[in-house]
C-alpha cells in the first residue's frame, strides 16, 4: 500500500522536476521563461503524435524534447534578439502553447496511448522495499535523477557553469569580461524548453498514456513556483518536488477518503509554500544577494 | 619634463603629448608623462581634470585622438584591456566590477584562463593575498566581504597576471584609515619587487607619505611634475586647484537680511555603507547671500543635500530652520510651502522623469506647492493642462531653454537645456531659499553662465542661495561667501572676497588641523599685505 502510494508520487514529482530544472538553468542565466506551462504542453503532444504514429514510445521522448525546445527558441528570439518583455512573452508562449497545442491534438483526442514501459534493472530491482521503487522505473525517472546530478555538477563545478551563474548575477559585467552573454542565454533558454518538453513527454507517454487537451493542468506553473520554492539549487528541487508532488496525490486521496480539508487548499499549498520560502529569502540582503540571479528578468543590450 | 633619454634608466612607462577629444571638448590635451621602474608615481587632479581619462587610455579602454604611448622604450597602441594585461599593466577601478553572488575564488577564476582548475585557482590568490598582507578567503561570498575586501580581489586579480605596473584608481576612497594603511604596506611591498605603481588619488597627504614622483594635472593638462615629499601640501594644491581663477566680477549684492536658512548642529548618521555620515553641520543663510559649498566629491555633499531639501528628513527639527521655522522633520513638500526650492544633483531620473514631457516633469515637482495653480476640482484633483503647459513654456522663455516641438519628452533635450529647465522650474516660483547641487555638472558652458547668472539674480532679489559645487571657477563667479565640505564635516563659511585658492585646496584636502589654519591665515594675512 505505502508503496504503491510512493510510486504515485514519484510518478507525479517527476514532471515538475524535469520541467523546474530546466526552468532552474535559464533563470540562472538571467531569462524567466514564464511560458514553462506552454513548453510543455507541446512537448506532451508532440510525444504522443509521434509515439502514436510510429508505435514507438522512444521516438515519442524524442519527440517531445524536440517540440518543447524548437518552441522555446521562439521565445528565445523574442526576448534575447528582438528584447522583448520576458514576462509578457513568457505568457503569451503558454497561452499560445495551449492553444496549438489543441490544434495539433484535435485528432489523437480518445486514442489509445502507447506507454513507455519500465527498464527493470535485475538485480538491484530485487533489493526489498526500495528496489522496485528506484530500480523498475521508466526511461523518464532516471532521466530525471541524471539531470538533477548533471545539473548540479554543471553550474558548480565547471567553468562554463560558472560563466554562466556570473551572466545570471551581472550581465554587464559578465559581457565586460568577454564572455558571450546572448549566446549563453539561448543555449539556456534551449535547455529549458528541452526539459519542458521532456516533462509533456513523461506526461502523455507515462502519467496518463492518452492525449487531452490542457492535460498539463498548471504543472508549468507549479514548475515556475518549485524553482523559486528551491531558492535556484538542484537538489533542493528534488525535494520541493517530491512535496509538491505529495501534495497533488495527497489531495486526490483526501477527496476520496472524504477527509475534511478542502482540496483547494491543498491545490494552493504548493503557491502557498512558494511565498513563504521568497519571504524568507528576502528578510535580508544577504540571502537575497547570494540565492537569486540578480539580472533575472532584466533584457541586455550589449551596446548601451 | 626631463625626456627618458636624459635620465640614467630608461622608463617602464612614457606618454607623449597624449590628448582625447570628446567632440571638441578636450579630456586630455597634450600630457606628457614617465614612469620610472620600481617606483609609486602620484597622478593628482582635480574631479574632472583628466585622471580617469588619462589611465582609461593607458588601460586601452579608451583610444587616444592623438599622442604616443612608449612601453618600455617602444612605441604601442593598445587597444583593449586585454592587449595592456599582456604588456603587463593591470589596474584596480574604482568601481569593482565583482559578481556578488559568486565566491572570491570563482570571480577571480572568471578572469583567468578557463583552463586552470578553481582549486588551483583560489590556492594562488590565497597564497599571493597573504604575502602581500591582504588575507582572502576564497570560499567566500563577495556579498558578505566589505568594501576594503573586495578591493583586495580586485588587486589580486590584477597582482595574479603578474604586471610590471599597477594603476590603482582613488584606491583609498572607499576605504577605512585602517585599511588605507594595509594598503599603503603592499604597494611598499610591490615597489620593492621593482613593480611600479601608478596612484591616483586627490588627497594630498597621502600623496606626500608613500609616492616618489607627482604628475598634476588640472583641465586637461599637466600644471605640475614634482617630487611630492619636497612640496608642501599648499603647493600640491594650487597646483590642483591653479592659480588661473578669474577675478570676481560681481557688484555688491548690499549688506544681507536676516537669515532665511540656519542649520545647527546637525549629524546624520550614515545610509548605506557607502555613504558619508554628516557631522555637527551648522550654516546660516541669509537674504541676499550665495553660500557656495566647495569639495571633492563623495564628501558629504549628497547626503547635506538629502538633508536640507527633506528627501531623508532628519531626526531633530530644529536642527534645520527656514524663514525661522523648525523644519527638520518635514518632507520636501512641506518645505516646499514654506518658500524653499530644491534642484538635486541628477537630472535623469531624480529632478526628471526622462520619458515625460517637461510640463508633466513640471508637475510633479510642483503639483504640491502650486496646488491652486495647477490642479482644480478640489478633492479630485484634475490636472488644469494649459495653465502647466503655458507655465513650462513661460519657464523656457525666461531660461532660454532650446528644444524641439512644443513639450519636448525631457529626455529628448541636451543636458545643458534640460538643466536650464529643471533650475528654471524652481526660480519660477521665486523661492526664498534655494539649495541647489551641483547646478552645472556636464554642462556647456554657455548654460552654465546662464545658470550661475539666475542664481546671483535670485540673491539680489532677496533671496538665500545655498550653491553645492566641485568647480571652483563657479563657486568664485557666484559665491558671496564659502564652506567647505570634507568627510561630512563642513568648515565656518568665509566671505568670498576673503578665501585662497590655496586656503581652499587644504581644507577639501581634508586638513582641519586648527594649527595649521592659524598658520595659514597668518600667512594668508601676509599675502594680502603684500598685495596692497
Amino acid at each position: 500500500m505505502f508503496e504503491a502510494i510512493l510510486l504515485t508520487v514519484m510518478t507525479a514529482a517527476t514532471p515538475l522536476v524535469i520541467a523546474a530544472m530546466g526552468e532552474l538553468v535559464a533563470e540562472r542565466s538571467g531569462v524567466l521563461n514564464l511560458g514553462v506551462e506552454g513548453m510543455m504542453i507541446m512537448g506532451a503532444v508532440c510525444a504522443f503524435a509521434t509515439a502514436h504514429m510510429t508505435g514507438s514510445p522512444y521516438l515519442g521522448v524524442l519527440a517531445g524534447i524536440g517540440g518543447g525546445a524548437l518552441f522555446s527558441l521562439l521565445f528565445g528570439f523574442l526576448t534575447l534578439t528582438l528584447v522583448t518583455n520576458q514576462v509578457a512573452t513568457g505568457l503569451a508562449l503558454t497561452i499560445l502553447g495551449l492553444g496549438v497545442s489543441g490544434q495539433l491534438g484535435e485528432s489523437f483526442v480518445g486514442l489509445a496511448g502507447t506507454k513507455l514501459q519500465p527498464i527493470v534493472f535485475p538485480v538491484l530491482s530485487d533489493i526489498p522495499f526500495i528496489g522496485r521503487v528506484l530500480f523498475a522505473q521508466d526511461l523518464i525517472f532516471y532521466l530525471s535523477i541524471a539531470l538533477i546530478i548533471g545539473v548540479n555538477w554543471f553550474l558548480f563545478k565547471s567553468r562554463t557553469g560558472l560563466k554562466m551563474r556570473a551572466i545570471g548575477d551581472n550581465h554587464g559585467s559578465a559581457h565586460a569580461l568577454g564572455i558571450n552573454v546572448v549566446r549563453t542565454r539561448y543555449l539556456a533558454v534551449l535547455f529549458g524548453g528541452a526539459c519542458a518538453g521532456l516533462a509533456g513527454a513523461q506526461l502523455s507517454l507515462v502519467y496518463t498514456p492518452q492525449w487531452v487537451e490542457n492535460m498539463s493542468a498548471g504543472r508549468g506553473w507549479i514548475a515556475l513556483a518549485l524553482v523559486v520554492f528551491a531558492s535556484w539549487r538542484p537538489w533542493r528541487i528534488l525535494a520541493g518536488g517530491y512535496l509538491f508532488g505529495a501534495v497533488t496525490i495527497g489531495q486526490l486521496h483526501a477527496q476520496a477518503f472524504g477527509v475534511g480539508i478542502p482540496s483547494q487548499f491543498l491545490s494552493a499549498l504548493p503557491y502557498a509554500a512558494t511565498i513563504v520560502v521568497l519571504v524568507i529569502i528576502s528578510h535580508n540582503r544577504r540571502t537575497t544577494l547570494i540565492n537569486t540571479p540578480a539580472s533575472l528578468g532584466k533584457p541586455f543590450v550589449p551596446d548601451r | 619634463m626631463v625626456s627618458s633619454q636624459d635620465q640614467g634608466e630608461p622608463s617602464l612607462l612614457s606618454v607623449r603629448g597624449l590628448t582625447k577629444l570628446f567632440g571638441t571638448f578636450s579630456a586630455c590635451d597634450g600630457i606628457d608623462l614617465d614612469i620610472a621602474p620600481g617606483e609609486i608615481h602620484a597622478l593628482l587632479g582635480e574631479n574632472g581634470a583628466g585622471k580617469s581619462t588619462l589611465v582609461k587610455m593607458l588601460f586601452g579602454v579608451l583610444q587616444p585622438s592623438a599622442g604616443q604611448i612608449f612601453w618600455q622604450g617602444k612605441p604601442v597602441s593598445i587597444s583593449s584591456p586585454g592587449q595592456a594585461r599582456n604588456l603587463g599593466i593591470g589596474m584596480v577601478f574604482q568601481h569593482f566590477s565583482l559578481f556578488e553572488a559568486l565566491t572570491v575564488g570563482e570571480n577571480i577564476a572568471l578572469s583567468l584562463d578557463p583552463k586552470i582548475s578553481l582549486s588551483k585557482i583560489s590556492q594562488e590568490a590565497a597564497a599571493l593575498s597573504h604575502a602581500y598582507g591582504l588575507p582572502l578567503d576564497p570560499n567566500m561570498h563577495v556579498a558578505d566581504l566589505s568594501v576594503g575586501e573586495r578591493q583586495r580581489i580586485e588587486i589580486v586579480r590584477a597582482l595574479l597576471q603578474n604586471p610590471k605596473l599597477i594603476i590603482l584608481d582613488e584606491p583609498t576612497s572607499v576605504l577605512t584609515p585602517q585599511e588605507a594603511e594595509r594598503l599603503f604596506e603592499t604597494l611598499f611591498k610591490l615597489k620593492a619587487e621593482g613593480r611600479s605603481v601608478l596612484y591616483i588619488s586627490h588627497r594630498l597627504d597621502e600623496v606626500r607619505q608613500i609616492c616618489d614622483r607627482a604628475t598634476v594635472l588640472r583641465h586637461g593638462k599637466v600644471t605640475g611634475a614634482c617630487d611630492p615629499k619636497q612640496e608642501t601640501p599648499a603647493s600640491l594644491a594650487r597646483m590642483m586647484v591653479g592659480s588661473d581663477v578669474a577675478a570676481v566680477h560681481r557688484e555688491e549684492l548690499g549688506a544681507p537680511g536676516e537669515a532665511l536658512l540656519e542649520v545647527s548642529g546637525m549629524s546624520v548618521a550614515a545610509r548605506t555603507p557607502f555613504s558619508v555620515s554628516l557631522k555637527d553641520v551648522a550654516l546660516a543663510v541669509r537674504a541676499g547671500e550665495v553660500l557656495a559649498i566647495a569639495g571633492v566629491a563623495g564628501n558629504g555633499q549628497g547626503e547635506l543635500f538629502d538633508a536640507l531639501s527633506g528627501e531623508y528628513p532628519v531626526s531633530d527639527k530644529d536642527a534645520i530652520k527656514i524663514r525661522g521655522r523648525s523644519v527638520g522633520r518635514m518632507r520636501i513638500n512641506d518645505r516646499r510651502l514654506l518658500g524653499a526650492g530644491f534642484v538635486p544633483e541628477e537630472r535623469h531620473g531624480h529632478a526628471a522623469v526622462a520619458q515625460m514631457s517637461l510640463s508633466d516633469n513640471l508637475l510633479l515637482a510642483r503639483a504640491h506647492s502650486d496646488r491652486k495653480a495647477f490642479l482644480s476640482g478640489g478633492f479630485a484633483s484634475v490636472i488644469r493642462h494649459g495653465a502647466v503647459r503655458s507655465a513650462a513654456a513661460r519657464i523656457c522663455q525666461a531660461m532660454d531653454v532650446r528644444k524641439s516641438g512644443e513639450d519636448p519628452a525631457a529626455g529628448s533635450l541636451s543636458g545643458g537645456n534640460l538643466q536650464k529647465f529643471i533650475v528654471g522650474r524652481e526660480l519660477d516660483r521665486q523661492p526664498s531659499v534655494l539649495v541647489v547641487n551641483q547646478p552645472t555638472w556636464g554642462v556647456d558652458a554657455g548654460a552654465a553662465s546662464r545658470i550661475r547668472q539666475a542664481l546671483i539674480d535670485l540673491a539680489k532679489a532677496g533671496s538665500a542661495v545655498v550653491v553645492i559645487s566641485q568647480d571652483l571657477d563657479e563657486i568664485f563667479e557666484v559665491a558671496t561667501s564659502i564652506a567647505v565640505i570634507s568627510e561630512g564635516k563642513l568648515s565656518q563659511a568665509y566671505p568670498a572676497g576673503e578665501l585662497s585658492l590655496e586656503r581652499i585646496g587644504l581644507l577639501m584636502g581634508g586638513i582641519h588641523d586648527s594649527t595649521q589654519h592659524a598658520s595659514h591665515d597668518a600667512a594668508m594675512a601676509g599675502e594680502a599685505a603684500d598685495a596692497h
